[in-house]
């Protein structure tokens, strides 16, 4: 080494140090009960913003008037593929994110300084139905995240050290968790996927020091169990109900509010009956995990229209009347307006945000729909199409409600319905596929409404925005590609969303749906959006990383069209403040 | 005899969370120079290719013949003529000596396809027995099953996030998202029985990004 190299590697030693020092936010401060149910607006504590699922900030610095000026303050590789869809959380400087690969990675929200990183070691023999993770619950001094190979992890939210690591559930069974975890009262509550795989579906809660188990409660209830009558012989056992997405919850009455998945194998000749409570939302007692409550959408689901979105939580006024309500966007095609009770939850009104064919009536007491029954896919068939697609009408991506424009934002696919052909008969075999249809069948099932390419429509995505009170839709910006855009909504008046193959990230006025400024990612943004601030400063953030149904959707549209549509892979935080 | 006791007749799938760390110590140790440079390629390749270095199930070997993934009753070593031409077929490998399937990890399973020996390439010929070909049926992309083939685009596909491999040009990837090909699984005949000629050409397993 010559002296002018000795001189530069002495100096950039004696750099290090002052870098790392500069690059630390300030100390970590507890998340509380307190905090997680009253958020403060410079903070994102959990996967939603708040307890209601809201997707909302009241942050207004960065406004329809100034987001013009909106740019990059810093970008982070996270060396994954795959699906990026977890929301940058934050806590008074420091962030959380999550990638595909069971990875936590902690960062200076100011800078992007990386400040720890864990990833765990996941088995070499494990098959990834849906590589993603949706991010991380922060409770007390801990960060915890819900693994792919089924475990729940708690992490030391200073220096990402492991405080324990708990087995949820079996992951030769293919059973595997994508969901950020619901933290409250001290307990950290998850679920688990394999609706496709014969998961018997359950959400478990967590002692959130010890990792010990207080409760887990299964969305298929066994015959001896209230709505068990509704599953013939043993089917109950791998019924599907899985859980998918983060439940909501209602600190005041301490009960949180889940979605579950498609009942299984998806064909319903061996399963006669409403198969509680799979595509519902059920309402759980988080000191006991007791089912309080529940509304089914699709009763004996034919259609794999999960509803894997909580219902979001909102008082507001419905048909005249003031409610606790409890909102959903429907895979099934409906906006579904509940009234959440002491426990029970009641059912308002439903009106059809996009096209489906197969309901020709619900019920104005109960909210049951009727269904055209030559449109339901089974044995003796033949080739059945029913309108939505399996993806339905919205798919995982979370709705978001503004309090202060009085609109519910749906990230809609419109105009897409799918093509089934007679089933298989299946049969439950651990570590394999539970669907019940020739894979060929279900990759090849997308159509565009109208048939052929020709005859194909000119808009699939919609941004609608509904007003609850009148039940009507206010506005939609249609996109001609399809849609898959998580929502973030601020007291700026503005909406952010990613979800086209073309890249970008946006934001719309939230009044009115324009688009007020756009920006290229490295790949395409399915992430859910979040807004924070550090040192009084406004900041944006999400992630770009294509991936999972997003790019299967894609692959369906594209085997359509005949075309192939290149997304490019690999996932980067984006964060973003004004000029 | 059924499944299940198959199953309970020879070693188990090995990980730290399953209480099974005898039978995993008492694995033997088979088809050694093979073996070591699968190990040294999983050394260095550990984190992409997500093979830990201290795999300890058996591995098929040389001389190895082949018997179908789900079979009731004694396993059968598969012939020539029990592949036919655009119908995949899973299976593991089968130890005649010691009457053992070799299925302690899914990593071991292969998908047999049977084609025209003059449509395939001169590499991929050279791996076939009667047209006969074996691949990993583990997709390198995220792990799934491989086991549909797609007789309109003459591929085979991944269920889980639809990456193609064209099997005839040593198992390429046609469209991804897997970047990696298929490794294969040399084949020679004894009479009318599929027999392994050397290990997998390159370690199976997804990439578990
Ligand atoms: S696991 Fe095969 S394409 Fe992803």
């Amino acid at each position: 080494m010559n002296h002018r190299f000795q001189r530069l590697a002495l100096a950039l030693a004696a750099a290090l140090p002052c870098l790392a020092a500069q690059a630390a936010p300030g100390p970590y401060t507890p998340v509380t009960d307190a905090r997680l149910a009253n958020p403060e607006p410079s903070n994102w504590l959990q996967y939603r913003g708040n307890y209601s699922g809201w997707g909302y900030s009241a942050l207004d610095k960065i406004h329809a008037g100034n987001v013009g000026k909106l740019q990059l303050a810093w970008a982070f590789s996270t060396g994954q593929v795959d699906g990026h869809q977890s929301p940058p959380i934050v806590n008074n400087g420091s962030m959380f994110i999550t990638t595909p690969g069971a990875q936590v990675i902690a960062l200076d929200a100011k800078t992007g300084a990386e400040l720890w990183r864990y990833k765990k070691e996941l088995p070499p023999e494990l098959m990834q139905l849906h590589p993603t993770n949706r991010g991380v619950a922060l409770y007390g001094d801990k960060v915890y995240v819900a693994t792919v190979d089924c475990h729940l992890v708690a992490l030391d939210a200073r220096t990402g050290k492991v405080v324990w690591t708990k087995a949820v559930s079996d992951w030769k069974a293919i059973h595997y968790m994508t969901l950020a975890p619901l933290a409250a009262k001290g307990k950290i509550m998850v679920g688990s996927s394999g609706g496709e795989t014969g998961v018997r579906g359950f959400v478990a809660a967590f002692d959130a020091e010890t990792g010990a188990e207080a409760w887990r409660t299964y969305t298929v209830p066994a015959p001896n169990e209230p709505g068990g009558h509704t599953w013939p012989g043993e089917s109950y056992k791998n019924g599907g109900g899985s859980i998918w997405i983060t439940g909501t919850y209602d600190p005041e009455r301490n009960l949180a509010y889940w979605g579950t998945g498609n009942p299984a194998p998806w064909p319903t000749e061996g399963r006669k009956g409403d198969n509680l409570y799979t595509t519902s939302t059920i309402a759980l007692d988080v000191d006991s995990g007791k089912i309080r409550g529940h509304h089914q959408y699709t009763p004996n689901d034919a259609w794999d229209w999960d509803e894997v979105s909580a219902p979001v939580l909102i008082d507001t006024e419905v048909k005249g009347r003031k409610v606790k309500a409890a909102v959903h966007a429907g895979r099934n095609g409906y906006l579904w307006m509940l009234e959440r009770k002491d426990g029970p939850i009641d059912f308002i009104d439903a009106v059809s945000y996009v096209n489906n064919n197969v309901f020709t009536r619900i019920d104005p007491k109960t909210g049951r729909p009727t269904y055209d029954e030559s449109k339901r896919p089974g044995l003796g068939k033949g080739m059945v199409s029913f309108c939505p697609s399996l993806w339905g009408g919205k798919d995982w991506p979370p709705e978001a409600w503004n309090p202060k424009t009085g609109l519910f934002y749906i990230p809609a696919n419109n105009n897409l319905c799918a093509e089934m052909p007679e089933p298989e008969p299946s049969k439950y075999k651990k570590g394999d596929l539970f669907i019940g249809y020739s894979i060929e069948a279900v990759l090849g099932s997308l159509r565009y409404q109208g048939g052929n390419n020709a005859a194909a429509p000119k808009t699939v995505g919609e941004l609608q925005a509904w007003d609850l009170k009148t039940g009507k839709l206010a506005w939609v910006t249609k996109f001609p590609t399809h849609l898959w855009a998580p929502l973030l909504t601020t007291g700026g008046n503005l909406i952010f969303a990613g979800g086209t193959n073309d890249r970008l990230f946006r934001a719309f006025d939230a009044r009115n749906g324009k688009v007020l400024w756009e920006a290229p990612t490295p790949s395409g943004v399915t992430g859910v959006p979040s807004t924070f601030e550090v040192d009084g400063e406004q900041y944006v953030a999400v992630q770009s990383g294509w991936g999972v149904d997003a790019a299967r959707m894609q692959a369906g549209v594209d085997t359509l069209m005949g075309k192939a549509t290149v997304v490019p892979q690999g996932g980067t935080v984006m964060v973003y403040k004004l000029k | 005899m059924s499944i299940s006791s198959r199953h309970s007749s020879h070693s188990r799938p090995c990980h730290e969370s399953s209480p099974c760390a005898c039978s995993c110590a008492a694995a033997q140790a088979v088809n050694t120079p093979r073996r070591r440079l699968i190990q040294i390629a999983a050394a260095s390749l550990a984190a992409p290719l997500g093979l830990s270095a201290t795999e300890a199930w058996s591995k098929p070997s040389d001389g190895d013949r082949l018997v179908m993934e789900e079979i009731e009753g004694a396993p059968a070593p598969l012939r020539l003529t029990d592949i036919r031409p655009g119908k995949p077929v899973l299976a593991f490998p089968f130890d005649a000596s010691s009457k053992s399937v070799r299925d302690g990890s899914r990593l071991n399973k292969v998908v047999l396809m049977r084609f025209n020996e003059s449509e395939l390439d001169a590499e991929t010929r050279a791996r076939s027995a009667g047209g006969v070909l074996a691949f990993s049926a583990i997709c390198t992309h995220q792990g799934c099953d491989l086991k549909t083939w797609s007789s309109k685009a003459q591929l085979l596909v991944c269920f889980c996030h639809s990456s193609k491999f064209n099997l005839r040009e040593a198992g390429k990837v046609a469209a991804g998202p897997a970047y990696r090909p298929l490794p294969m699984l040399p084949l020679k005949l004894d009479g009318e029985q599929l027999v392994i000629a050397g290990g997998f050409t390159a370690p199976p397993g997804g990439q578990l990004a």
